[in-house]
């Protein structure tokens, strides 16, 4: 059974592929008169060759194998056939609604693995002075924690557009199917290696791979590299599709601003991951070569310059931080029309203010090094352009307010989340014109205070949108009903901890601890400074416990939860007129327009079934 | 022509205008990796005044390897007319010596300008060790020749699929997409050639 599914083929295939890549690597060095052994070179070549086996072992890639040989591949609906349903979610399914799942449960494994990295240096920072763990052992899982959570955020950003996108325009499937898998399955390989680099010294000099110390750090930032690489090619050729996607499958009369207001936030999103993927692509690929090869980008001694590293590194890194947002701000947008009864305030201004705040990101990234040393009129500049971020922001807040303003407010455990979003994103986005004004930055700079403003920011942002989301659409993916209670703990015990936790960060910044040690002086603050960090780790668990409260909420609601009705929340949105759980051909008929998608409160529909064409959507 | 058959070719139409707008988005985001690696090349190529510097390479390698693969971006597009206008022999042969070419292309950088393979007549001075210099000449190429052993490949699949007639008039969406490419190719050439060879004083 177990050799039936892909996943276990493919990770045979990894471990295959990157022995066989190293030893290729060895004779072939033996051969060329060099020393057998560099651990660079050596680990390089063996974990981007057990990458491509994972595609291959997965199945990832059998069609365009079999295109390369001049057949054609019809594409192959519903479960397999000799084989067990559930099989499909461990295999490569061309289905968007599968590889929607498939992206969500593997962002909410990600998340909790990086979220307990995290639990684990948070109970060290408890007390003052070195308890339990060694430094390098800190060092390690605070470079874990950064990324295994930025892959999951990334994953759950995928894994929201590729199930809700299709389903909100109508569309039958995504533009690109094959590719669709291809995308998801890259992350496999890729997380494994982000985690096996522990084994291999981790990325110890943090989770930006700033050279020197990252191009001198342990070997571990050569898998970090690689396997950003192939996260990095997932965005892009992720992303791609939802733009053709969005762009050419609407149905007639859908035109661009008729669409649900999320779609607007994956466009502006995959605009992004498109284009600024390629930076840090390109900056993590400098930093391999120069590692294994010697070729001297960053390395001053040749007349490299670790400064070009910092540019090229948040040319990506800052609008990625759009990229983790701005779906969740979609998702915030998309749900409080639903309860509030009310239409979307300002649609063009949302739809628009999303494209905007994706494009003046890609001017913003010098606020990340006020403190590097480059010429100092260019922060003036940097510290403008930031600053104007907030402008679309509070656009999307004014319009928040605005459609919640005389609604007939309904508070089930989605709206509250969304609410609550709306708290701590407030919470990340007030503190960010603190960092981005010169001034205070200079001496906030690599402090716990910017941990905190992040963390509101990516809570606000995704994490809390993401449970919103989860909640919301559970009734359709699984066709029951979570349970309300269990829901509603979950979101009071997440919520005032959070505050907590993000205060107490935020706290501790201003007294001077520096983020990244493993150690403070407890005389901080007036000597407050361990009890607020106490504060944080008992926040921080209560955050995991409620995080553990979801997943078992999930897990039992699929099975024994009260059967949904189709429309639980009487929302207006295209995947809500039809059956729950989604069927395989989501659409028995193509849609037609025939209203705006937030009129609530009115009569006339948003989209109907052209029941005349019936059956045409499948004859293809 | 049978309803079946019109409705077939719509939805190769609708399939291929779909593919055409995902290949130019893939092109727009290779821009910023090749745009990164320029703005890398002129940031770490510059002496202490600040002016731009490059180092002293062998022009007559440059420019012949250049006109090769411009040459081979001529014999693509004859490739993809002709079959556009179903001369499947012409279309094979062209296809042929664009990838003929673009081998040659590899050749030139990897013997003459990497100097990975030592002749006796070619004086070598930049390894991939060399500073700045054999940094970003290595990087630039590297990443190029990556590309251009791609598009050798995808022109080996669609000569071989061409020759099993797989390709017709109204359907050759692979044809298409091998031809734009490998012109995509040639164009990152055209500002790489001038970003290693030309711009700025030569210093040693
Ligand atoms: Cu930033």
């Amino acid at each position: 059974m177990l050799m039936q599914l892909g996943l276990t083929r493919g990770l045979i295939y990894q471990a295959a592929g990157t022995v066989l890549g190293m030893v290729v690597t060895m004779v072939w060095r033996l051969l060329a008169g060099m020393p057998l052994w560099d651990q660079e070179v050596v680990f390089v070549v063996g974990g981007l060759v057990g990458g491509f086996a994972f595609m291959w072992g997965v199945g990832a890639i059998d069609d365009w194998l079999e295109w390369c040989r001049g057949k054609a591949t019809p594409l192959v609906h519903g479960p397999p056939r000799d084989k067990p349903a559930w099989t499909r979610y461990f295999s490569t399914d061309y289905n968007h609604k599968v590889i929607g799942i498939q992206y969500s449960v593997t962002s909410l494994l990600m998340l909790m693995i990086g979220g307990s990295f995290a639990l684990i240096f948070r109970a060290e920072l408890a007390q003052a002075d070195l308890q339990f763990l060694g430094m390098g052992m800190y060092n390690k899982l605070i470079g874990l924690h950064g990324w295994a959570v930025i892959a999951a955020i990334l994953l759950g950003v995928g894994g929201m557009a590729n199930y809700l996108v299709p389903l909100m325009i109508g569309a039958e499937d995504m533009a690109f199917p094959r590719l669709n898998a291809f995308a998801f399955w890259i992350n496999v390989p890729g997380g494994l290696l982000l985690l096996a680099s522990a084994f291999l010294g981790g990325f110890d000099a943090g989770w930006t791979a700033y050279p020197p110390l990252s191009t001198q750090g342990s070997v571990g930032y050569q898998f970090l590299f690689l396997a950003i690489y192939f996260v990095g090619l997932s965005s892009i050729l992720g992303s791609l599709n939802l733009l053709v996607t969005i762009l050419t499958m609407r149905p007639k009369g859908m035109d661009l601003f008729r669409i649900p207001i999320f779609c607007w936030a994956v466009l502006a999103t995959s605009l992004i991951q498109l284009t600024a993927t390629q930076a840090i692509g390109t900056a993590f690929l400098m930093g391999l070569s120069e590692r294994a090869l010697g070729m001297g980008f960053f390395d001053p001694e040749g007349g490299g310059n670790p400064i070009l590293f910092q540019h090229i590194f948040w040319f990506y890194s800052h609008p990625a931080v759009y990229v983790f947002v701005l779906p969740g701000l979609g998702i915030i947008s998309e749900l409080l029309p639903v309860f509030s009864r009310k239409p979307l305030f300002g649609y063009r201004w949302i739809a628009l203010s999303s494209l905007a705040i994706a494009l003046v990101g890609f001017l913003v990234w010098g606020h990340h090094m006020f403190t590097s040393g480059y010429s100092p009129y260019l922060r003036v500049p940097f510290m403008v352009a930031t600053l104007l971020v907030a402008v679309p922001t509070g656009v999307k807040f004014f319009s928040w307010v605005a459609t919640m303003w005389g609604g007939r407010l309904r508070f089930p455990t989605p709206m509250l989340f969304t609410l609550g979003a709306i708290s701590v994103f407030l919470l990340g986005g007030l503190t960010g014109p603190i960092l981005a004004t010169v001034a205070s930055d200079l001496y906030l700079h690599d402090t716990y205070f910017v941990v905190g403003h992040f963390h509101a920011t990516l809570f606000g942002g995704f994490v809390f949108p993401f449970c919103a989301a989860i909640y919301f659409w559970f009734p359709k993916i699984t066709g029951r009903m979570y349970n309300e209670a269990l829901g509603k703990l979950h979101f009071y015990i997440m919520t005032p901890a959070f505050w907590l936790m993000s205060i107490g960060q935020m706290t501790v910044g201003t007294m001077g601890m520096r983020r990244r040690i493993v150690d403070y002086d407890p005389t901080l603050g007036g000597g407050l400074v361990e009890a607020r960090h106490l504060e944080t780790t008992i926040a921080a668990f209560l955050i995991g416990l409620s995080i553990l409260i979801m997943i078992y909420n999930l897990v039992t609601s699929a099975e024994i939860g009260v059967r949904a009705p189709a429309n639980p929340w009487r929302s207006r949105s295209p995947e809500w007129q039809i059956p729950s759980p989604v069927p395989e051909h989501s659409f028995a008929a193509p849609l037609q327009v025939v209203g705006e998608p937030y009129d609530y409160g009115l009569e006339e529909e948003y989209v109907v079934m052209d029941e005349s064409q019936a059956g045409h959507a499948q004859a293809h | 022509m049978s309803a079946l058959a019109a409705d077939a070719i719509e939805v190769y139409r609708t399939a291929t205008r779909n593919n055409r707008m995902g290949m130019w988005l893939f092109f727009f985001s290779e821009l910023f990796l090749f745009g990164g690696l320029l703005i890398t090349r002129f940031a770490l190529w510059v002496d202490e005044d600040g002016h731009i510097i490059r180092p002293e390479l062998d022009q007559n390698v440059g420019l012949i390897v250049t006109v090769v693969l411009l040459a081979s971006s001529y014999f693509m597009n004859r490739s993809e007319v002709a079959i556009a206008n179903g001369r499947k022999r012409d279309f094979l042969v062209s296809l042929w010596i664009t990838g003929f070419l673009g081998v040659v292309f590899l050749l030139g950088v990897v013997i003459f300008e990497w100097g990975l393979i030592h002749l006796p007549f070619v004086e070598h001075h930049i390894g991939p060790t060399d500073g700045v210099f054999g940094a970003v000449i290595f990087g630039m190429t590297g990443m190029h020749a990556i590309h251009v052993i791609t598009g050798v490949a995808f022109i080996v699949v669609v000569w071989r699929n061409g020759k099993r007639d797989v390709y017709t008039e109204e359907r050759h969406w692979g044809v298409e997409a091998c031809a734009i490419y490998w012109h995509y190719v040639d164009l990152v050439w055209i500002f790489f050639y001038p970003a290693i060879y030309l711009i700025g004083h030569a210093v040693h």
